[in-house]
C-alpha cells in the first residue's frame, strides 16, 4: 500500500476498450489529452508516437487551467482500430496523463482550426481573392496595396478547400494551428 | 511539521523514510553532497561498485530477490549514460528501481558545461517517469513520488535527475504522507470479465495456463492464489522465462517454460488448447513465434495490469485489466462459488495428450567422453545446490536458456535473468545485488565467457564487500548463441562469434583475491562444484564445456509452436527460412 494520499477519484474504471475490433482499414480519429503542465510532457508525448511509430496528422497543446495545472493537447493521428486503442492505452500509462478521449467514438464533437493566410497580387486576382474570403468568412487582419493577411476558423477541410481557392491566386504563406476539439453537449 | 535541510540531506530522510537500508552507486563531483550526507549516517549502506552499469544491474538484482525497490546512485554525465542500459533493462522487465542522477547546478544547464548530459531527455524513453528537479523545497515530495510510481501499476525504473545547487541549497522536507498523486493504476478486475473467464475454465476441454513476470510482480500473494488455483482446477500451467518460480518447478501440474527454447509439451499445449489463460504475461514474440500461426484454435484470456500489453500484439477474447493478485482472488471466489466445475473427462483426455509429448524427453542429452556437456554441468548444479536457500542470476546467451531448461524453481523471487533487453553483462553485479539482500544465501550466477567479462570489474566489489557470489562460467570460448544462428542461418560462417584471448580465470580471480576453480573433466565436476558451494568467499568456477553444443529444443524464427527443432538429430540447416531470418 503506497504511503501517498491518492487524490480522491484518481482510480477510474478503465476508458479503454479491450474488447478487439477486427478492422484492418485505417481511420483518422481525434484524441483529447488532459496533462498535467510539467516540463517535458510534450516530449513524452510526441516520444511516443515518433519512438513506437505512429502518426500524427495534427498537434495542438496549451494550458487550459492555469489553476489546476493541466494542458490540454489535442492529437489528430490515422490507424488500424488495433493501433489506435494502442495509442491511447500507450497515453494513458504515461505518468503526467490525466485523461485521453476518443472524441471520434465517444459521441459527436466540434473541431476547428484556425489559419492565417497571406495572399499576394493586384488587380482580378485580388478583388478575386477578397470575394473568395467573403464567402468563406474570412476576415482580413491585415493589408497592403498587394496583398492580404487573412483569419479563417472553420473545420480542417474548409481550411484546405480554402487553400486550394487561394493557390492560383497568389497564396505566400499559411500559419495553421492545428486542431481544438470539444464533445458537443453538456457532458465533459 | 516541515523540517528545514539541505538537498542532499533531503535525499537521504527521504531514503531512510522509505526504508531503503542499500545504495549501489558511484560518486563524482555532481554528487559529491550526497555522499558527504551518507558518510554522515549509518542508516543507509552505500554499495561502491566499479562502473554504473553495475549499480543498476546489482539495484535491479536486489529488487527482484527481495520485491522491495532497489536504489543506484551516479553521478552527471558518463555517470548517467552509464546507467542507461541498467535502466532501459528495468523498463522492460518491469522491475522498481529508483536511479538518483547528479547534474551539473541550475545556472550551468544547457552551457555544455564539464561532465554534462541531458539526462532526462536521455532516459525519458527508457525509464517509466523521470524527473529534473530545479528547486529544493520540491525534492523531498519527489523523491517520495518516484517510489510510489516505480512500485505501483506495472513497476519500472524512474530518474531523478539533481542539479548540485539544488543539494547544497536549504528546503523544507516534505513528509510522504503530505505528498498528494493522481498516479494510481486500477487494481481490481472487472467481475464481468472475471465470470466470463470463469464460465470458460468451467467447458474448456484443453485449457493452459500461460504466467509471466508479472506473477512474480505482484508479489508473493499472486504466486500463492496461482499455486491455489492450479491445485483446485487440475489445469496444465507453464510459464514464460520471467515468471518461473510462481508456480513450483516440482509441481503436479507444470509442463515447463515455453518460448522460442522451451519445452515441447509446454509449447505443444500452448499451441492445441482450446483456453489459454495468460496470467501477466505479454505475448512476448520469443513465446509467440509465428503471429499467424499462434494458437490458432483457442479462446484466449489476458489479466494485466497494464492496459497497453492486451491486444498489443495478440487479439484476446476476454481482457482484464487489473493487477494479478487482485484478480486471481476474484477469479478463485467466482469459480468456486459457481461450484467449482471442470470439464474433468476432457482436461483428462487433455493430460493424456500432454503425457504423450512429454515422452518426447525435449531435454534429453548424452554426457559422453571427457568433455563436459553443458546440459550436465547444469543438471549437476541444480542436483547439488537445490536443497540450499538458492538465488540464480544468469547473462544471456545459450548458457541462460540452459539454465531455465534445466535447475528448478519453487519459488518466486529466487531467479533473476535478463529476459525483455537480453543484456549480456546482467548476472554478476545483478547477484552482487541479490547477495546484499540476502546476505547468508546461496547465490550463483549462470554465466557465459563473453557475457561474464562485460561487468568482470565487479569482481573488485563482491570483494570489498565480501560477498561469497558463486561465478558459475560455462566456458565454451565462444558467443554460443550467436555461433548457433550463424549455423542456422549464415552456413557456418562464423564471423567474428568465437572469443579469443580469454584471460585464465583462476589467476583473473586470484588477481582480486578471489578464489578461481577450473574445471574440464566430467568425472571432477561434483567435486569441483561442492568445493564451490563450501567456500565462504566470491569464486570464479571455469566450468569448459562442448565448443560446439547447440541449445535445443528451439522454434526457429518465423515457425510456430508445433514446428519445434527438438535435437541434434534435427534439419537445422534448412530450419529457417528466408522470412523467418529477418527477425532476431
Amino acid at each position: 500500500m503506497s504511503p501517498l494520499k491518492i487524490k480522491k477519484g484518481a482510480t477510474s474504471h478503465s476508458a479503454y476498450e479491450l474488447r478487439p475490433t477486427f478492422s484492418d482499414k485505417e481511420e483518422q480519429h481525434t484524441l483529447a489529452v488532459l496533462v498535467e503542465n510539467e516540463p517535458g510532457v510534450l516530449a513524452r508525448v510526441i516520444g511516443l508516437f515518433s519512438g513506437r511509430g505512429y502518426n500524427i496528422d495534427s498537434l495542438t497543446v496549451a494550458e487550459v487551467d492555469h489553476l489546476g495545472h493541466r494542458s490540454r493537447i489535442t492529437i489528430v493521428t490515422t490507424g488500424t482500430p488495433q493501433i489506435i486503442n494502442q495509442i491511447k492505452a500507450q497515453l494513458g500509462r504515461i505518468v503526467d496523463v490525466h485523461n485521453v478521449n476518443d472524441l471520434t467514438v465517444e459521441g459527436p464533437s466540434v473541431e476547428r482550426e484556425l489559419a492565417l493566410f497571406k495572399v499576394v497580387g493586384t488587380g482580378d486576382h485580388r478583388i478575386e481573392a477578397i470575394r473568395l474570403a467573403d464567402i468563406f468568412r474570412a476576415n482580413v487582419v491585415d493589408s497592403t496595396l498587394e496583398s492580404f493577411v487573412f483569419e479563417i476558423t472553420g473545420t480542417s477541410e474548409k481550411i484546405d478547400a480554402f487553400a486550394e481557392l487561394m493557390q492560383p491566386l497568389g497564396l505566400e504563406e499559411i500559419a495553421r494551428t492545428g486542431v481544438a476539439a470539444l464533445s458537443r453537449g453538456s457532458d465533459t | 511539521m516541515t523540517k528545514a535541510m539541505t538537498g542532499a540531506k533531503m535525499v537521504v530522510q527521504a531514503l531512510i523514510d522509505q526504508g531503503v537500508d542499500v545504495v549501489f552507486g558511484y560518486p563524482g563531483g555532481a554528487v559529491l553532497p550526497i555522499y558527504d550526507e551518507i558518510f554522515q549516517q549509518n542508516h543507509i549502506q552505500h554499495v561502491l561498485v566499479r562502473h554504473e552499469q553495475g549499480a543498476v544491474h546489482a539495484a535491479e538484482g536486489y529488487a527482484r530477490a527481495t520485491g522491495k525497490p532497489g536504489v543506484a546512485l551516479v553521478t552527471s554525465g558518463p555517470g548517467a549514460t552509464n546507467a542507461v542500459t541498467g535502466l532501459t533493462d528495468a523498463l522492460m522487465d518491469s522491475i522498481p528501481i529508483i536511479v538518483l542522477t547528479g547534474q551539473v547546478p541550475t545556472f550551468m544547464i544547457g552551457s555544455d558545461a564539464f561532465q554534462e548530459a541531458d539526462t532526462v531527455g536521455i532516459t525519458r524513453p527508457c525509464t517509466k517517469h523521470n524527473w529534473l528537479v530545479k528547486e529544493t523545497d520540491k525534492l523531498a515530495s519527489v523523491m517520495h513520488e518516484a517510489f510510489h510510481i516505480a512500485t505501483s501499476g506495472r513497476p519500472g525504473p524512474v530518474v531523478i535527475d539533481i542539479p548540485k545547487d539544488v543539494q547544497f541549497a536549504t528546503g523544507k522536507y516534505t513528509e510522504a504522507r503530505q505528498v498528494e498523486t493522481h498516479y494510481a493504476p486500477q487494481v481490481k478486475g472487472d467481475m464481468e470479465m472475471i465470470t466470463e473467464l470463469a464460465k470458460a475454465m468451467e467447458t474448456a476441454k484443453r485449457p493452459v495456463f500461460y504466467t509471466g513476470g508479472g506473477v512474480i510482480n505482484s508479489g508473493p500473494a499472486a504466486s500463492q492464489l496461482l499455486r491455489e488455483l492450479v491445485a483446485a482446477t487440475g489445469f496444465p500451467i507453464t510459464s514464460t522465462l520471467m515468471g518461473l518460480g510462481s508456480y513450483p518447478a516440482s509441481g503436479d501440474n507444470w509442463i515447463g517454460m515455453l518460448g522460442m527454447h522451451g519445452l515441447y509439451e509446454a509449447n505443444m499445449a500452448m499451441h492445441d488448447c482450446d483456453l489459454m489463460i495468460n496470467i501477466g504475461a505479454r505475448f512476448d514474440d520469443r513465446i509467440t513465434g509465428r503471429l499467424d500461426a499462434f494458437s490458432p484454435g483457442s479462446t484466449k484470456a489476458h489479466i494485466d495490469i497494464d492496459a497497453s500489453s492486451i491486444n498489443k500484439v495478440i487479439k484476446v477474447d476476454i481482457p482484464i485489466l487489473g493487477d494479478c493478485a487482485h484478480v486471481l482472488e476474484d477469479l478463485l471466489n467466482v469459480w468456486k462459488s459457481r461450484g467449482r466445475k471442470t470439464d474433468k473427462e476432457n482436461v483428462t483426455k487433455w493430460w493424456h495428450q500432454i503425457n504423450e509429448w512429454k515422452k518426447i524427453d525435449c531435454l534429453s542429452f548424452k554426457q559422453e567422453g571427457k568433455v563436459i556437456k553443458p546440459q550436465y554441468a547444469l543438471s549437476r548444479l541444480e542436483e547439488l545446490t537445490k536443497k540450499h536457500d538458492r538465488y540464480i542470476c544468469t547473462e544471456v546467451g545459450q548458457h541462460q536458456m540452459w539454465a531455465a531448461q534445466y535447475l528448478g524453481f519453487e519459488d518466486p523471487n529466487r531467479w533473476m535473468t535478463s529476459g525483455g533487453l537480453g543484456t549480456m553483462g546482467y548476472g554478476f553485479p545483478a547477484s552482487i545485488g541479490v547477495q546484499m539482500g540476502h546476505p547468508d544465501a546461496l547465490v550463483i550466477n549462470v554465466a557465459g565467457e563473453a557475457s561474464w567479462l562485460m561487468n568482470m570489474q565487479e569482481l573488485g566489489t563482491a570483494m570489498q564487500y565480501r560477498l561469497p557470489v558463486k561465478q558459475f562460467i560455462l566456458n565454451n570460448e565462444r558467443l554460443g548463441m550467436v555461433r548457433q544462428w550463424q549455423e542456422l542461418l549464415h552456413g557456418e560462417r562464423y564471423s567474428s562469434s568465437w572469443s579469443e584471448s580469454l584471460p585464465d580465470f583462476v589467476k583473473l580471480a586470484e588477481a582480486f583475491g578471489a578464489k578461481g576453480i577450473i574445471c574440464d573433466n566430467p568425472d571432477d565436476l561434483d567435486d569441483a562444484i561442492m568445493e564451490m558451494i563450501n567456500h565462504d568467499g566470491p569464486v570464479l568456477f571455469d566450468c569448459l564445456v562442448e565448443k560446439h553444443e547447440n541449445c535445443f529444443p528451439m522454434i526457429p524464427s518465423g515457425k510456430p509452436h508445433n514446428e519445434m527443432l527438438l535435437g541434434e538429430n534435427a534439419d537445422v540447416a534448412n530450419a529457417i527460412k528466408s522470412d523467418g531470418a529477418v527477425m532476431v
